[in-house]
């Protein structure tokens, strides 16, 4: 255990992003002329929604009466003492819809209908995000469609359903990789002829300016009641570790934020098959300038992970710059490890982790000895519930 | 430097004109209309002698798609004609080394249409100097606003290699003129809302874009995204001072319809602006 403060970065991590919206050498906004004008909207938008205290306020009640905020922070004995640490889980799993991304949709939603927007589109890989998508859109009593490539469809039909009950339009996106990738090219593509009505209520924390920074200001309430609630169960103190797994990396983003001007260890952890950190070759798709997993010519390589949420070749920006700068670090782990993982925070706290999370628990699993004694805090960024179809067919 | 968008017409005036954009001058100046068709480059075993034949069917410049994995800006179309290109083998290279060889046969200016990622990560300067080495005058690339485009356009006028900027229907006043300010060769003004493909009908958007191009810019206004067909070509040359057309005339290559049937296409749009505009 750390105290906070110590340690301290000078300078400040996970603040504002520069005007050109840059997080050091990444992000900005390489989007076609056509969606420029939007962007800089949502960026007004969102500065003067996010100064305002009565959306703040709104954003607040709904986050309590609607998601089920705050989630808890929970012990793990059984699992602590078999892995010789003390683990405590931010519960993201706990919220409505069954991940933290609801967190960002309910914020992206209201700001949307502050501005005027009758319509959401969305992307999703497995399908967490584009449940909360269509939640919010009824509540809003907006039009919404979720692009979802045909592989993810195939291995999230109940989430596909999900959407559709919600009244949501799920169309498949059946180009390149047929994942989330394509997903997002979909998307984009739609919002590109529809931009005056629409809102893009992207994901994570990817895209062009302001998306990177709005989606971890969105999340950064996990961070920052964890930090409160680390104090209660620390002595005022702060966890040495903290831990999520990234994809474009919002559930990371967001608990970051609550530390990142603490000494404590941050580590992010990727698919060993979507290792865009882990690569560290830069590259700009989607909206923004950060690391990116491409071929010898620039073309985008298909990821390839047992989790669908993590399926994607890039990662968001500030992710990069916090890799390079060295104030976080990111690991990698197989889909056999987290298989492994998976079964292990089941059996023995009685929690089904989604697959996304399990790629953390499995880092800290394998890191064990470096980590024994230490306080690690883990983001158990969602429930299993839509993997235990496909964790059926590989465990049997 | 901005332009106050209610002065006469000024930009393109301060800069000196590269081979693209004085061959847009020049059919212009003559009191024609101009065609530039767009070819997916690496699209078959004869996307080459395609393109040479795309020339000398009144083609006033080509448009040279290097395949992306990602392109947003587009349609199924060319979507579809990447794709393949791709699966052939193609990359920037290849492709860039093949013009170069045909640069003589090829006879009008020509411009790489990609996406920023393929220059990103040859490197901007290389990339630049590549195009130039290739005989290639011009280059777009759609993910590339203004906000973005500086870095880039510092080393394409270093190797001389103009950069065409796109205008969309989108853009209030006051960014029209700063974006004919920093383009290059020609103003691309985006016909629609949308991503590239053929529609049935023009949209209103076409005419009104290059309307409010033409009030701010001397530089040759040119409209693509949405225009299809010879007629609608035709119609936004009431206005434009020509039309871009890529979807319509890629159909024709992943029909197989080989260099003779792409350049009677050709042939077409350049009767149909010659027809309207004479």
């Amino acid at each position: 255990m750390t105290p906070p403060g110590e340690g301290e970065v000078a300078g400040g991590f996970m603040g504002e992003p520069s005007a050109d919206g840059r997080f050091g050498d990444f992000g900005g906004m390489f989007v076609p002329e056509t969606l420029v004008p939007a962007c800089q909207e949502l960026d007004r938008a969102f500065r003067s929604a996010w100064g305002d205290p009565g959306f703040r306020g709104e954003l607040d009640r709904l986050l309590r009466d609607y998601a089920g905020r705050p989630s808890p922070l929970t012990e793990c004995p059984n699992l602590s003492s078999e892995l010789g640490l003390r683990i405590l889980l931010k519960r993201e799993d706990l919220n409505h819809t069954g991940s933290h991304k609801i967190n960002n949709v309910l914020g992206q939603a209201l700001l949307a209908r502050r501005m005027g927007k009758t319509s959401l589109v969305a992307e999703t890989g497995a399908g967490q995000h584009g449940v909360a998508t269509a939640t919010a859109a009824a509540l809003f009593g907006m039009d919404c469609i979720v692009y979802m490539g045909t592989v993810d469809i195939a291995r999230q039909e109940l989430n596909v359903f999900r959407m559709r009950l919600l009244g949501t339009e799920v169309r498949a996106a059946e180009t390149g990789s047929r994942t989330l990738k394509d997903a997002v090219n979909e998307a984009m593509r739609h919002w590109v002829a529809v931009a005056d009505t629409t809102h893009y209520c992207l994901g994570s924390v990817m895209g062009p300016h302001p998306y990177p920074w709005m989606v971890r200001e969105f999340q950064r309430v996990v961070g920052e009641e964890a930090r409160r609630q680390c104090a209660e169960v620390l002595d005022g103190g702060v966890p040495d570790v903290v831990t999520a797994a990234v994809g474009g990396g919002s559930n990371a983003a967001g608990i970051f934020a609550g530390f990142a001007d603490t000494g404590a260890r941050l580590v992010g952890v990727e698919p060993a098959g979507g290792a865009a950190v882990g690569r560290a070759v830069p590259g700009i798709v989607h909206g923004s300038r950060s690391y990116l997993m491409q071929d010898e010519w620039g073309q985008v390589l298909e990821a390839e992970s047992i989790s669908a949420g993590l399926d994607y070749p890039g990662v968001g920006p500030e992710h990069s710059h916090l890799a390079a700068t060295g104030r976080a670090t990111y690991e990698q782990v197989t889909d056999a490890e987290v298989i492994e993982a998976f079964s292990l925070l089941s059996r023995s706290e009685g929690i089904i982790p989604a697959l996304e999370c399990a790629h953390a628990l499995a880092w800290v699993s394998r890191a064990r000895s470096e980590l024994a004694g230490l306080t690690v805090l883990l983001n158990l960024s969602g429930r299993g519930d839509k993997d235990v179809d496909q964790m059926m067919g590989i465990l049997g | 430097m901005t332009v106050a968008a209610d002065t006469a017409p000024v930009g393109g005036a301060e800069h000196s004109w590269g081979r693209l954009e004085r061959a847009l001058r020049d059919r212009r100046n003559s009191g024609g209309k101009c065609f530039v068709p767009y070819l997916t480059g690496g699209l078959g075993d004869d996307w080459l002698e395609t393109i040479c034949a795309v020339a000398g069917a009144g083609a006033d410049a080509i448009e040279i798609g290097v395949p992306f994995s990602d392109p947003v800006m587009d349609g199924t179309i060319i979507q579809q004609a990447n794709d393949k290109a791709l699966s052939e083998g193609a990359t920037p290279q290849s492709i860039l080394a093949a013009v170069r060889g045909a640069a003589a046969d090829i006879g009008v200016p020509t411009a790489v249409m990609t996406y920023v990622n393929i220059a990103h990560h040859m490197g901007y300067e290389r990339f630049a100097s590549s195009l130039a080495d290739a005989g290639i005058s011009g280059c777009i690339l759609p993910d590339l606003p203004l906000e973005e485009v500086g870095e880039w356009a510092d080393c394409a006028q270093a190797a001389g290699v103009e950069t065409v900027l796109l205008a969309a229907p989108t853009a209030p006043d006051e960014r029209l003129p700063r974006i004919c300010d920093r383009s290059r060769g020609f103003v691309y003004s985006v016909g629609l809302m949308g991503i590239t493909g053929v529609r049935s009908e023009l949209a209103a958007s076409a005419t009104r874009t290059a309307v409010r191009l033409k009030s701010v810019t001397d530089m040759p206004v040119l409209v693509g995204v949405g225009v299809g067909t010879p007629a609608q070509a035709a119609e936004v040359c009431r206005v434009a001072d020509g039309a871009v057309v890529g979807s319509a005339i890629v159909t024709r290559m992943l029909e197989g319809a080989g260099p003779d049937g792409v350049a009677s296409l050709v042939a077409e749009f350049r009767a149909a602006l010659d027809a309207a505009h004479s």
